[in-house]
């Protein structure tokens, strides 16, 4: 799958006009140092040794040169994805207990007015553009109250991280690395400057769970096991979370693997709104320098993401389900 | 002629009256057409109505806040937001428009296609889609709204490629379980072609679950387009539109001049979310089964 991404991605690229070496040059362009260039970044050989070159160097972890710096494209998204990786943690994390308590909530109040407000909230925050969000929560919370930082992710020094055994150990996720250096006041910067981020990002996608956690509660408290576990005379929290959430939580996890591709889509516009160093602003730096390379890199490893998260959802169905096996 | 024309439009416009019956679901319908429709209405009288030319510069001072004279107050070029307001709506629409014909035109026939044909076809077909449809959308429109430059069509395309897969799904879903119907085998047996099959008797079976999937579609292709044109990907700087505006007060936005970014994110929102309104109510009243996604 990932493979016949890679190809299209690839397609669509290389058979676009304009030539990605004519960008090293101004208006002159010699055609000595053009073609110098064109072989320095491996564009002289016919188009399908350069796919067979491109893919027998994927699986060596060879993204390709980035046509921009002249650097290897591997290395640098993979020093920006921790800080990715950070954030769409933390904002799954808000869109899950925001999106499943909602649900929930809305579904026990089934048709009352209650329920038409939940369902209104999330038809709006399903149509707000996600940094749209953030710049609101940065006008409420860091140019109105100045309670929270606007951008970026730390304050001052990026944390080292520690060395335990002689082994260093730095993860480049900022929070993890504050705590295992012992420094807290880092790890409180961190902290601070991921809130407004995860906030935005974790909201606009809380709408899909709520839809989905609405629905399938729905259909579970319909059952007659509920019925008659109520007719047992069991608290009604007992019901709904043991019961109800127990049996509809499952198309909420496999949400959650199909919504990760999203929340890295959506990674994209928050990181530019909040200044955020990661895969996201690598993307579009990429794009301003029309690095080809780069964006093709990136998209490409964005895709293996994806893979390997789909892959763990699918395995951790069989331990919540064990009706399931493979 | 005129007779059937009357007797096709008729029920549907019995039917508009008779949604808010239909519970929460109708409710939401009607409010999210009249949303759009007042939206459609502002932007056709855009010319009669704004009160200043929207592309002209140093209508007032730069940056002030809304007044009595500026409602909501001007941007960083000193050109009046209300009237930016009232007419940044048509790159937009058209946009979101031209990207929903394009997922129309390819996504059903492919879907129909699969759905229908042996499993090479249809496994094949299914491969390509699924790992589109896994993908992070947004990136892949960046990635094509990059290569393919500025432009309405362009800028469709891009956002159209990542939504096709979902009408896929959606038309394959249903035409698997549409086409074991007795009323299909009977056509069968009466020696109905297979074209004949697939477009007279499955397709109008499949347009109701189309028309849910059109409406959210709509609202994903605003925001998406919103999105494209924010990271600097959109169409024409001459042309005022919501999504730039958002865009080009993000500055004056930083130094306090909210109003510069609040209105055309207000509209952009009231524009997706019409649309959701429309999607979601719709499927409720059509199929409680439909429409998770």
């Amino acid at each position: 799958m990932i493979l016949l991404l890679v190809s299209i991605v690839f397609l669509i690229v290389r058979v676009l006009p304009g030539d990605p070496a004519l960008l090293h040059f101004g208006k002159q362009v010699n055609p000595k140092a053009l073609a110098e260039v064109k072989h320095a970044l491996g564009l002289d050989v016919p188009i399908y040794v350069q796919y067979y070159n491109y893919v027998v160097g994927l699986f060596h972890g060879n993204l390709g040169i980035a046509f921009s710096n002249e650097q290897p494209v591997a290395p640098q998204v993979l020093s920006a994805f921790p800080a990715t990786l950070e954030l769409s943690i933390c904002s799954m994390f808000v869109a899950v207990s925001v999106g499943v308590v909602l649900g929930v909530t809305s579904s026990r109040k089934y048709g009352s007015r209650g329920d038409t407000i939940i369902r209104t909230f999330g038809v709006v925050l399903y149509s707000i553009p996600v940094f749209f969000l953030g710049l609101i929560l940065i006008a409420i919370f860091a140019i109105g109250l100045h309670i929270l930082p606007s951008g970026e992710r730390i304050s001052v020094l990026i944390p080292t991280g520690t060395t335990i055994f002689g082994v260093h150990i730095q993860t480049g996720l900022y929070t993890v690395d504050s705590l295992l250096a012992g420094n807290l006041g880092e790890f409180v910067d961190a902290v601070r400057h991921l809130i407004l981020p995860s906030l935005a990002l974790g909201l606009y996608i809380s709408a899909v769970f709520l839809r989905i956690t609405r629905s399938n509660m729905l259909e579970a408290l319909s059952q007659e096991y509920v019925t008659a576990a109520k007719a047992r005379g069991l608290k009604e929290r007992t019901v709904l979370y043991g019961y109800g959430l127990r049996n509809g939580f499952l198309p909420v996890l496999t949400i959650m693997g199909l919504e990760f591709a999203g929340l890295l889509g959506g990674a994209v516009l928050t990181e530019t709104t909040f200044a955020w160093n990661g895969l996201g602003t690598y993307i579009v730096t990429a794009i301003t320098d029309r690095d080809y390379m780069a964006i093709q890199g990136a998209v490409v490893f964005f895709g293996i993401i994806v893979a390997i998260v789909s892959l763990v959802v699918d395995v951790s169905y069989a331990y919540l389900d064990p009706r399931i096996r493979y | 002629m005129k007779k059937e024309s009357e007797s096709r439009i008729r029920p549907a416009i019995n039917f508009f009256f008779t949604l808010p019956r239909f519970g929460t679901g109708g409710k939401m319908v009607v409010i999210g057409v009249a949303i759009v429709s007042f939206l459609l209405v502002m932007t056709i009288l855009a010319p009669f109505i704004s009160p200043h030319n929207p592309n002209q510069l140093s209508v007032g001072p730069a940056d002030s806040p809304p007044s009595w004279k500026y409602p909501m107050g001007t941007n960083r070029l000193g050109q009046d937001i209300l009237s930016r307001m009232i007419s940044g709506g048509p790159t937009m629409m058209e946009v979101a428009l031209v990207s929903v014909l394009i997922c129309f035109m390819v996504g059903v026939p492919l879907g129909l296609l699969a759905g229908y044909s042996r499993r090479m076809i249809d496994s094949s077909l299914s491969l390509v889609m699924d790992s589109i449809y896994a993908f992070p959308g947004l990136v892949l429109a960046i990635a094509i709204a990059a290569v393919l430059g500025r432009g309405v069509i362009n800028l469709a395309i891009a956002i159209a490629v990542v939504y096709i897969p979902t009408y896929f799904r959606v038309v394959r879903s249903q035409v698997l379980t549409i086409k074991e119907l007795p009323f299909v085998e009977a056509v069968k047996v009466e020696g109905g072609g297979t074209l004949n099959v697939l477009f007279r008797q499955i397709f109008p079976n499949v347009l109701p679950s189309i028309a849910v999937i059109a409406s959210i579609n709509v609202a994903d292709s605003v925001i998406t387009e919103a999105g494209l044109t924010y990271l600097g990907l959109g169409v024409n700087v001459a042309v005022p539109d919501w999504g730039f505006d958002i865009y080009y007060g993000y500055q004056s936005f930083l130094a306090g001049a909210w109003w510069t970014v609040l209105f055309p994110g207000l509209m952009v929102v009231l524009l997706a979310g019409g649309f959701t309104f429309i999607g979601e109510g719709l499927s409720e009243v059509l199929s409680p089964r439909l429409g998770k996604r």
